[in-house]
């Protein structure tokens, strides 16, 4: 088979892996669970990066080596917060965290 | 030989990824990330790009999933925890938000046509015959892309000194 077939197939799974992550977004009320689901929209959109990088040349690859490194940023920041706010309300649940909300 | 093991990882990373959504215990659903993780390195490797799969493992694999599993065992948010998933309204809008979305792709996937005018194979290959798979990608990230990278840095400097102040326990 071409290998046309399987960057078709990569961006259909990414389609099918980002779906689920919101999915589970919407799903879930712990928190960390929550980001989870973010983490792994993330790993979607860098399957279709890499597959689109096998038609257009590298540039995609390091697009994912500045996805990954920023993604390690935000959940060492996002962790800490889920701490510190896990001190405040003893809990993850983002049913509780209403202050900032109407 | 190829699209089997294309298959077998797909369909390893869209059920592992289904149980960590659906899994009430976090540190299953953390088990079951890493599985997803590991999964979609392999379809990495299929699809030419070696060095983002061996990045993939040793970051995302081996130190984001352990970071989380960390926090959540200091947690300690074990199985005991009442299940977290939301019920009735809720359920029904997030399985047709997922629905909706994979039907919006397909559409755009449809109408974009296929990809496969392009001679066949990847257009990495010489690239990466000639050079191997690190300095490919290599070679741009230092001479392209290098304020990027050096923006990166400053970016993680940044990310650990503010985790850091957040999660540090204030004076009472």
């Amino acid at each position: 088979m071409s290998e046309g077939y399987l960057v078709d197939l990569a961006l259909v799974l990414s389609a099918v892996l980002f779906a689920i992550g919101v999915g589970g977004v919407l799903l879930r009320r712990n928190a960390i669970i929550v980001f989870m689901c973010v983490e792994l929209m993330l790993n979607a959109v860098n399957l279709s990066f890499v597959a689109f990088s096998r038609v257009h040349g590298i540039d995609g690859q390091i697009v994912v080596f500045f996805v990954i490194s920023v993604a390690a940023a935000e959940s060492a920041v996002g962790l800490a917060l889920i701490l510190a706010i896990f001190r405040h309300y003893e809990s993850v649940d983002l049913e509780l965290f209403r202050r900032l909300r109407w | 030989m190829i699209e089997f093991f294309f298959f077998l990882f797909a369909a390893m990373a869209v059920l592992s990824a289904i149980f960590m959504v659906t899994q009430v215990n976090p540190v299953a659903s953390v088990l079951y990330l890493v599985v997803t993780f590991f999964s979609l390195s392999g379809l990495f490797v299929i699809l030419d790009a070696h060095f983002i799969a061996a990045v993939q493992i040793i970051v995302y694999a081996g130190a984001i999933m352990v970071l989380f599993l960390f926090v959540i065992m200091l947690l300690n948010l074990g199985s005991t925890q009442p299940s977290d998933l939301r019920r009735g309204l809720g359920r029904v809008l997030a399985g047709s938000v997922a629905v909706a979305l994979v039907a919006i792709f397909a559409r755009l996937l449809m109408a974009g046509g296929d990809v496969e005018g392009l001679g066949g194979s990847s257009a990495l290959d010489p690239l990466l015959e000639s050079s191997g798979a690190v300095a490919a990608v290599a070679e741009p990230l230092f001479t392209r892309y290098l304020v990027a990278f050096e923006i990166t840095s400053i970016l993680l400097v940044v990310a650990i000194v503010g985790a850091v102040v957040l999660a540090r326990r204030r004076a009472p």
